[in-house]
């Protein structure tokens, strides 16, 4: 009853995924290496230089595709569960927008460096979250509303973003339009801390403190009430924590699209269980932005993409795929 | 009107019948817009209560207001002697459950699943699921009849099953007060029936007190153990519907010219309206021979 077998081995598989495609993006490179070789590098076992080029060159990259995988997959669901809509995801609800507005400031007005832009990331996108929660806020917040507010401020936040860019200078503004795809190039550990940190905090968090009653939420406010959930804290907490996460994960490679949307998604087709499934959206949200990544690596050996332009990609195919199938079957 | 059957202003402690449940001196509101004020009811004990009254009379809002999900402006509602918004979440849903007008069954759902949901109140971080869930969830499908749908995904089943399916998840919660809002709406009225006795049999059965709020005043007296007709937020008339139910008082809660006869499967009120003949000094159309 607690954990069902389908939802083990569906996040057990995504897990196998993520870690496979984890070492073949170490192994990948002007120099490679066979899986063999990187996991004995990782065990301990490899030559100095494979050791080093591993640990200290190649890891890193992968950890933050991870971590920032997991995070936007989590908070993916979380969303889509409080609005009890799929395409409740952070990118459509304005919080990413609002990342690419902090991190646009940093770049065009302060002129700093990464650890600026990844504060200004982090700001705009939290700064946004409590701006799109006060708007839709009436006698608490109603899901439906929150996703009409978000798109309100995601469209006035594009045209905020656009205007920026033409007050930057052209090397300004190219880094900003490569910031805005989402890349994972030259991240390293450093770039990854604070999302880490606030995962450590926010996973149990949400996982365990709010899961439970999410479930309830699913059905309707008015029935989670019914059951003993206090709704509108609920909602808050489920919010502030998902926010938090998705500007922490943009402030580590930039507003990466469509993970948070699609991870969900693909949870919920592989335990074809009911619920938000917040552990195998964030197993496949860690999978899925990792797979991403050696794609954008590979796909054009000369010239490496950022994998933002991936994921945007698969995403935008899968949600067409989605909208056909669910057409089919009579449900839109 | 000027000829309003008044209520007694008696208290709920000293009136007839015993109340875990009751509310004084209430203003019920959403925002500024006032439903109801001064409004004092009381749930008599292991009743089958029905609430009815016109569209916005504000039966759906008293009820509401009966199950904490708006707080009134004024007053307080007592549950066991103790205020009721001073109740914690989960021991509120303990005693005092609520079917509310509209639920979304999550995509794919089982019904033994969904009904199990209702066992959220008893479970907490160190009491996940237990052996007396397995067998409270067992008992509410069997009591609603939905034993044999237990595997089946609850958007494949009809309107009345659906409808039981909801209602064995409020059982689940095995709270002793059971407030359903508008139980029959969207329903034929084979199911409206199957839902209704389903409830009287509860009510009979499982020693528990329901409050329903129902469209249909047929129905409400037919089922009814004590009425309570609504009409502008103000408590009209309540009691066992054979002795509150007249032409009087429908004419006067829902503006319906009608006669009373009894109805000849249970003896209960049953209001017939009047034909429009009789009804208005000028018809709207010129009435059509063949009929009479």
């Amino acid at each position: 009853m607690l954990v069902r077998p389908r939802s083990l081995a569906a996040g057990l598989l995504a897990l196998v995924t993520a870690a496979l495609f984890a070492v073949l993006c170490v192994g990948s490179g002007e120099y490679a290496m066979g899986p063999g070789r990187v996991v004995d590098a990782l065990m301990g076992n490899g030559s100095a230089a494979d050791t080093f080029i591993v640990r200290e060159l190649r890891l890193p990259r992968a950890g933050v595709a991870l971590a920032v995988g997991a995070a936007l997959g989590l908070a993916g669901a979380v969303f889509q569960a409080v609005v009890r809509n799929p395409l409740g995801s952070p990118d459509l609800l304005g919080f990413t927008s609002g990342s690419a507005t902090g991190a646009l400031v940093a770049i065009v007005y302060v002129g700093g460096g990464a650890g600026a832009v990844a504060t200004g990331a982090a700001v705009g996108g939290i700064a946004t979250g409590v701006l799109v929660y006060a708007l839709a806020w009436r006698r608490g917040v109603h899901g439906f509303r929150l996703v009409l507010t978000g798109i309100g401020v995601t469209a006035a936040l594009t045209g905020v973003n656009g205007y920026l860019l033409t007050r930057a200078q052209l090397t300004d503004a190219a880094r900003a339009v490569l910031w805005q795809t989402g890349s994972l190039d030259g991240r390293g550990w450093d770039d990854v801390t604070p999302l880490a940190v606030a995962m450590a905090v926010l996973v149990p968090a949400l996982l365990i403190g709010c899961g439970p009653a999410l479930r309830m939420m699913e059905m309707s406010d008015d029935t989670a009430a019914a059951l003993g959930v206090r709704v509108e804290p609920l909602r808050l907490a489920l919010v502030g924590g998902a926010v938090v996460l998705t500007a922490l994960a943009a402030a580590a490679a930039g507003p990466v699209s469509f993970v948070a949307l699609t991870a969900p998604q693909l949870a919920r087709r592989a335990t074809k269980a009911p619920g938000p499934n917040l552990l195998p959206s964030m197993c496949v949200g860690a999978a899925l932005l990792v797979a991403s990544d050696w794609v954008a690596q590979r796909a054009f050996d000369e010239h490496p993409l950022p994998v933002g332009v991936v994921t945007g990609l698969l995403g935008g195919v899968y949600l067409v795929a989605i909208l056909a199938a669910e057409r089919r079957a009579g449900r839109i | 009107m000027e000829t309003t059957i008044e209520r007694g202003a008696d208290t709920p402690e000293t009136g007839a019948a015993p109340s875990r449940l009751h509310g004084t001196d209430l203003t019920l509101a959403y925002d500024k817009r006032t439903i109801a004020a001064d409004l004092t009811v009381a749930i008599p004990d292991r009743s089958f209560t029905v609430i009815v009254g016109p569209n916005a009379c504000g039966k759906s809002t008293l009820l509401r207001a009966l199950a904490r999900m708006i707080r009134p402006t004024t007053g307080g509602i007592v549950l066991d002697g103790r205020d009721l918004a001073a109740y914690p979440a989960k021991r509120l849903a303990r005693t005092l459950g609520l079917l509310p007008q509209s639920s979304t069954a999550p995509d794919g759902i089982t019904v033994v699943d969904l009904v199990a949901r209702g066992r959220y109140p008893h479970q907490g971080l160190l009491r996940q699921w237990s052996r007396e869930d397995e067998r409270v969830v067992d008992a509410s499908m069997a009591a609603t009849g939905v034993a044999e749908l237990a595997d089946r995904q609850v958007d494949e089943l009809s309107g009345g099953q659906r409808q039981r399916v909801w209602i064995a998840m409020a059982l689940a919660q095995e709270t002793p007060l059971l407030l359903l809002d508008e139980p029959t709406t969207f329903l034929d009225i084979a199911y409206q029936i199957e839902v209704l006795d389903l409830c009287a049999r509860l009510h009979r059965e499982e020693d528990r007190t329901l409050v329903a709020v129902l469209h249909d005043l047929n129905q409400a007296a037919r089922y009814a153990t004590h009425l309570i007709a609504m009409r502008d937020g103000r408590i009209v008339a309540e009691g066992a519907p054979g002795d509150i139910v007249t032409a009087e008082l429908v004419e006067e809660v829902f503006r319906l010219p009608c006669r009373i006869i009894d109805d000849p499967e249970t003896g209960t009120p049953l209001v017939i309206p009047a034909a429009p003949a009789a009804a208005a000094t000028t018809p709207l159309t010129p009435p059509r021979r063949t009929r009479k």
